[in-house]
């Protein structure tokens, strides 16, 4: 369990992308692996520079995709050959071709179903507080035009002064300690 | 040369001179100017008038609907003007009609996203939203022509003390399967990619009302990269599964036709013509929607003459596959020298109903395909708006001519019949209009109908320099 008191992180705001991921790409080479980028729009490169490289959301739409297409297609054949079978014209009662259609129609929505509530749950939201709301001008630039780097203070290098000069260095428009 | 810049001069600012195309933004927006255009439509407290106007009328509209449907479920689908032989007219016409415009949402969210066409993501919310607006009202029809529509929920396998199970090779049970799974994906879809922008809105809005509903809808999005690269992940996985799913959906309902064993119905063509039908009328509708908006709301800068020239550009590709659509229902008719194919055909242009075929071929191709060809046209939102709500005509049309000009006059002359709507058919269909414009109004006060986080990705602001990137290492 995370400790719930005391300094999250140090939280530098920069103006432009690129700023951001030079910063974010030598703290990684300082060896610092506890932080994150804050960004308004996707930026890749920020990812890459933190060393997020890949993600679990193709792994659990394909599961998904995967059992949704099992139970359809079983439950159709439990139906039409067990449950309710109909003569109709003398025709199989596991007339497989036909249920190809639901099948796939439920590959799509289970898969899908998994990409979306999959993405929220491995990113850990719904969460409606974050220590890093507490910082004065996360909340004006976050979602609209800043760039940010939070050093945690879970880093085992993290020391609030060093950071800070540590940070500062890049000449970030503001250096922020976060609190939780 | 000389013909590039003629072009320039002629078009002004909106051209970018590298290629003589047009922005797809305009000039000088950074990430603040677009992100307070669209939140600002959104947060502001003064609702413009106009807006009122047309929620109003919209919902009075839909109106209709409500008394239109409280009467058939007092009385029954008697009212309306379905019997023998053409027992599906106009609920079976306006179900094919809407979710065929909700696809270009699909196509536009999905498959140009696949594509990686930028221009899209100026357009592609609210597309997103008249899909799902559109499915709501098409999704209304087939419930209702069923005729006791609280017992609906029959179409769904359930354990019932009935015992009885559904019938898994009927094409009407697979688009149960498909409409539904369509419909939640949609509402899936658009609202994840909307997350981000909830973010934005709960961090822009002043009011703490305001704050607390975006800020529930945001789920807490903070943007952080890790976030971001999942949320990439699985739009781009949600993009991939709605691409196949749209192409199912107007597959599985074209079925519902080609299965019978009608002439006029039963053909193989029926699958991609519908498909490439839906989102030639989906193109329409999303012009006829945005061109308004966007002069409304003054957001020429982010939805401009490139999107217009594009959407023109479909449309005049797909109304080309509708077109032979069209030409192969008439050959086969000749060539398979099946009598009864090419009797329906001759009844179908030439019959009593053969002016609802030419009104189709006049407004889906003649209009259209004679015009779109000219980039000053398909740049002329004058023109742009009229060809939309042109093909949106044709296009119900042709689900009118392929219902009812097929089943009107069947094998027997002796039940030969005829099909005239009643006052009941057309106020159904009129209030999905207004329901639709009702809906679609609440989506444009309530909601950013843009997407911001994608506008701001194509903006040159950024671009990551990789010099400035290297120089640390």
């Amino acid at each position: 369990m995370a400790q719930r008191e005391g300094t999250y992180g140090l939280l530098a705001e920069f103006d432009t992308p690129s700023d951001l991921v030079r910063a974010a790409t030598q703290a990684r080479i300082d060896g610092w692996r506890r932080m994150d980028c804050y960004t308004p729009y996707p930026v890749e490169e920020a990812a890459e520079a933190i060393g997020f490289h890949r993600n679990k959301v193709p792994l659990l739409t394909l599961i998904g995709g995967l059992m949704g297409l099992a139970a359809m297609f079983s439950l159709e054949t439990w139906i039409s050959v067990l449950a309710y079978p109909l003569n109709i014209g003398g025709r199989p009662t596991y007339s497989w071709p036909a249920f190809i259609v639901p099948a796939y129609e439920w590959t799509i929505l289970f898969a899908g179903l998994s990409a979306a509530f999959g993405m929220l749950a491995l990113n850990g939201l719904p969460s409606l507080y974050h220590p890093l709301f507490n910082a004065p001008n996360f909340r004006d630039g976050a979602t609209t035009d800043k760039f940010f780097l939070c050093l945690e203070a879970l880093d085992p290098k993290f020391d609030v002064k060093e950071a800070r000069t540590y940070l500062e260095s890049f000449h970030p428009t503001s250096v922020v300690e976060v609190e939780y | 040369m000389a013909t590039s810049e003629t072009k320039i001069k002629q078009t002004g600012a909106g051209i970018d001179p590298a290629t003589g195309e047009f922005l797809v933004l305009g000039k000088g927006q950074t990430f603040r100017s677009v992100t307070r255009k669209i939140s600002g439509i959104v947060l502001t407290p003064h609702t413009p008038l106009g807006w009122f106007a047309l929620f109003g009328i919209g919902g009075a509209v839909a109106t209709f609907l409500l008394v239109a449907v409280t009467w058939l479920f007092l009385v029954g689908t008697g009212i309306w003007a379905i019997t023998q032989p053409v027992a599906w007219g106009f609920a079976i016409i306006n179900f094919v009609w809407w979710i065929g415009i909700g696809h270009a949402g699909t196509l536009i969210s999905a498959i140009l996203l696949l594509f990686k066409q930028g221009w899209r993501n100026s357009i592609n919310r609210f597309a997103e939203a008249m899909t799902i607006f559109a499915v709501v009202c098409a999704g209304m029809f087939p419930l209702l022509h069923v005729g006791r529509p609280w017992l609906g929920y029959w179409l769904l396998p359930y354990p019932s003390t009935m015992n009885v199970w559904p019938q898994f090779r009927s094409p009407l049970l697979w688009d149960v399967f498909a409409v539904s799974t369509y419909a939640t994906i949609s509402v899936v879809f658009w609202y994840i990619g909307m997350i981000p922008d909830f973010g934005t809105m709960r961090d822009r809005a002043e009011s703490k009302f305001a704050q607390y509903v975006y800020g529930l809808l945001s789920v807490g999005w903070r943007g952080s990269a890790r976030h971001w690269m999942r949320y990439e992940t699985a739009s781009l996985l949600l993009a991939g599964l709605a691409t196949p799913l749209v192409l199912s959906v107007h597959t599985v309902i074209s079925f519902d036709f080609a299965v019978a064993v009608l002439p006029g119905w039963h053909t193989t063509i029926f699958p991609p013509y519908f498909v490439a039908g839906a989102i030639y009328s989906g193109f329409a509708m999303v012009l006829t929607l945005a061109i308004p908006l966007r002069k409304y709301y003054g957001l020429d800068q982010l939805v401009t003459e490139r999107h217009i020239d594009n959407m023109g550009k479909v449309m005049l590709a797909t109304g080309g596959i509708v077109a032979y659509g069209y030409g192969m229902e008439v050959f086969m008719a000749w060539y398979s020298a099946s009598h009864w194919e090419a009797f329906m055909m001759w009844n179908r242009m030439f019959g009593p109903m053969g002016w609802s075929y030419w009104v189709l071929i006049a407004c889906n191709i003649v209009i259209p395909l004679s015009t779109l060809w000219w980039r000053k046209l398909r740049t002329n939102i004058g023109f742009m708006f009229f060809i939309s709500l042109v093909v949106n005509i044709g296009m119900w049309f042709e689900r009118f001519v392929i219902v009812v000009t097929s089943l009107y006059r069947d094998f027997l002359p002796s039940s030969w019949g005829t099909y005239r709507a009643t006052k009941w058919d057309y106020m159904t269909y009129v209030g999905t209009l207004g329901l639709f414009t009702a809906l679609f109004m609440l989506f444009v006060r309530f909601l950013p109908m843009i997407p911001m986080s994608e506008i701001k990705m194509m903006l040159p602001a950024a671009k990551i320099k990789p010099k400035a990137v290297e120089a640390a290492d």
